[in-house]
């Protein structure tokens, strides 16, 4: 699975060669995100972004380990719980903090990873499946994201809740009897609360395995670069260990740095007011926003707004802001263009920056803002091109456009020469 | 067993087992999903008594019904009046104010406090409160207008407020549920 020139774990000690023996957990780190695993040596900053999104995963899992200590999933107690934690217990709101904008920062730096993706076509083959896998563990964070926000048992927490569960009530004929089964009873409380709350703790360690497929479905071909040319020559490459992993713990020390900014200075920021009155089931706050990260595809939600055919408009919205989502699982075969990386092709590159990047923008905007015009309209336009850029201008896109010259390899690509390009026939 | 039609003892075995296993699947299964549904206590918790003989015509009140509002509204003739203008058929959900009201009590229009789109609070019950634009209920959330019958007529819900299933035990007191 690796390349042939990859170094071998060769260990030295004798306990470690008894380990080998008998388990060879370090032999797997070696390979995985040590010495032994080559890796091209052109990668730019935004391949930093899947390394920090570890960070962010861990984060969150032992923050949140702390705060379910100090937690009541209640709907008498669970409000109080949490202003428990933050006012009484010891550097209980060093946790609480750092839990709710670590959420935030796993979105930015997700985001991140994911836009890296769509321009340097990492999603294409021999990778599939890492995006696929990826794609899965976006869903799966969306969900516990959602779920967590609900625990605090606050106004956004309950008419969050009760807005996205009324979604599945959009669903004909069963939505009824799927919403009532998913809260267990006719309206978020108790019940719902608790399962919340069970499923908020087991989804982290779902997306810890996803994460482990991801990883070993990524390490089969190796690393995609920013020229999207694959490795040729050992000359191509550097060792995970230290070259990437020095690098990345620069990385980790600035996203720190600008966390820990957020955390000490800015806690609430991200946050909305109405969270810290406690979920009133008989009054609905004035402007419901969900969480930042969702304002996107809450704009598509609500860009639908005429009933369309047979399908009422509220279906419609549920069904494009999955869809949404869902048209990313077929993003590999959609793009059918041999060239992976933007930075080559110049027609996709247009429509990236100038297309897809602005939309996202827009829906952005408009899924925090209220629903009302002129932002109806704006998420409308956006949304239709959002879904045109996947569905009819990619698959056009990839078969017209004639891309640039690509390097003979990567090393040509950084040093301007290739010994190894002179003895191929072309390029 | 009898070699000749070409099945085995074991063929039978392996079968049966793997059979037996996954009805005991679907046997574990059962228990798994109906626990999440709504239990006993919360089904049993599912009428209410209101005592109406307060509210002024005009006037409406939030009750709660299984942990959810419920809007109890006398209606004003003009309300009235307003309802039963609307031509039927150019409604989203047609539904008239006789058919969402009981016999000789169409002033009293009672119907869950819950958005028919997302399931928010609609506004227009307590004093003072937006009704929107046809006189009714105003939902904040999405920007739903429904009328004096509470019926859709603009804005994303696709149906008009819900009317629970209930009953005059007097001239006073009706009890939902």
């Amino acid at each position: 699975m690796s390349f042939p020139w990859a170094n071998e774990y060769k260990p030295s000690h004798p306990f470690m060669k008894w380990m080998d023996e008998k388990l060879p957990l370090p032999r797997l780190v070696y390979n995985s995100v040590g010495g032994g695993y080559p890796v091209p040596r052109n990668l730019n900053y935004f391949w930093n972004f899947g390394f920090l999104a570890l960070i962010c995963l861990t984060i969150q899992i032992v923050t949140g380990i702390v705060m379910a200590m100090h937690y009541a999933a209640n709907t008498a107690v669970a409000f109080d719980t949490i202003e428990h934690t933050v006012r009484d217990v010891n550097w209980g709101w060093l946790f609480r903090y750092a839990h709710a904008n670590g959420a935030s920062a796993f979105f930015v730096v997700i985001y991140i990873h994911i836009f890296r993706g769509f321009y340097y076509g990492s999603y294409k083959a021999p990778r599939e499946m890492v995006w696929l896998l990826g794609v899965v563990i976006f869903l799966l964070m969306m969900a516990t994201a959602f779920m967590g926000y609900v625990l605090p048992w606050g106004q956004m927490s309950f008419w969050g809740a009760k807005v996205i569960t009324g979604l599945f009530g959009a669903i004909p004929l069963v939505g009824e009897p799927l919403q009532q089964w998913l809260l267990g009873g006719f309206a978020p409380d108790n019940a719902a609360l608790n399962r919340f709350f069970s499923l908020h703790y087991l989804l982290p360690f779902v997306i810890v395995g996803v994460v482990v497929l991801h990883i070993w479905a990524l390490h089969i071909p190796g690393s995609s670069n920013p020229t999207g040319v694959e490795v040729k020559t050992e000359s191509d490459t550097v060792p995970f260990y230290p070259y990437y992993i020095a690098k990345d713990g620069w990385a980790v020390g600035a996203f720190a740095f600008l966390f820990a900014a957020a955390v000490f200075f800015f806690p609430n920021s991200l946050g909305h007011p109405d969270n810290y009155i406690p979920a009133n089931p008989m009054s609905t706050p004035a402007h419901i926003v969900p969480e930042w990260y969702f304002w996107p595809f809450y704009a598509i939600l609500r860009a639908f707004t005429q009933d369309f055919f047979f399908i009422p408009a509220k279906l419609m919205g549920v069904l494009a802001m999955f869809g949404a989502i869902l048209v990313w699982f077929f993003l590999p075969w959609l793009d059918k263009s041999p060239v992976r990386s933007g930075s080559y092709r110049p027609t996709y590159k247009k429509f990236f920056w100038f297309g897809l990047i602005p939309a996202m923008a827009v829906l952005f905007y408009c899924g925090g803002a209220p629903a009302a015009e002129p932002y109806v309209m704006f998420s409308q336009i956006a949304a239709l091109y959002y879904f045109a850029h996947f569905l009819i201008i990619l698959p056009i896109v990839s078969a017209i456009e004639k891309p640039l010259p690509l390097p003979y390899s990567i090393t040509e690509a950084v040093l301007g020469k290739d010994d190894g390009a002179e003895l191929a026939p072309t390029a | 067993m009898a070699e000749e039609d070409g099945v085995r003892r074991r063929d039978f075995i392996n079968i049966a087992a793997v059979s037996a296993a996954g009805v005991a699947g679907v046997g574990v299964v059962v228990p798994l999903v109906s626990q999440m549904s709504a239990s006993a206590d919360v089904l049993a918790a599912s009428s209410t008594e209101v005592d109406i003989s307060a509210i002024q015509p005009g006037q409406a009140i939030k009750a709660v019904f299984r942990k959810q509002p419920v809007f109890v509204r006398n209606l004003t003739p003009e309300e009235i009046k307003e309802a039963n203008k609307v031509d039927v058929s150019s409604l989203r959900d047609p539904e008239t104010l006789a058919e969402r009201t009981k016999e000789g009590k169409e002033n009293w229009l009672i119907t869950m406090g819950v958005c028919t789109h997302l399931g928010c609070v609609p506004l227009g019950a307590g004093e003072g409160e937006n009704k929107g634009e046809f006189g009714g209920y105003f939902c904040p959330c999405h920007g739903s207008s429904y009328d004096t019958a509470a019926r859709i007529r603009k804005g994303p819900a696709p149906k008009n407020l819900e009317v629970p299933e209930y009953e005059f035990t007097s001239d006073t007191v009706v009890k939902i549920g």
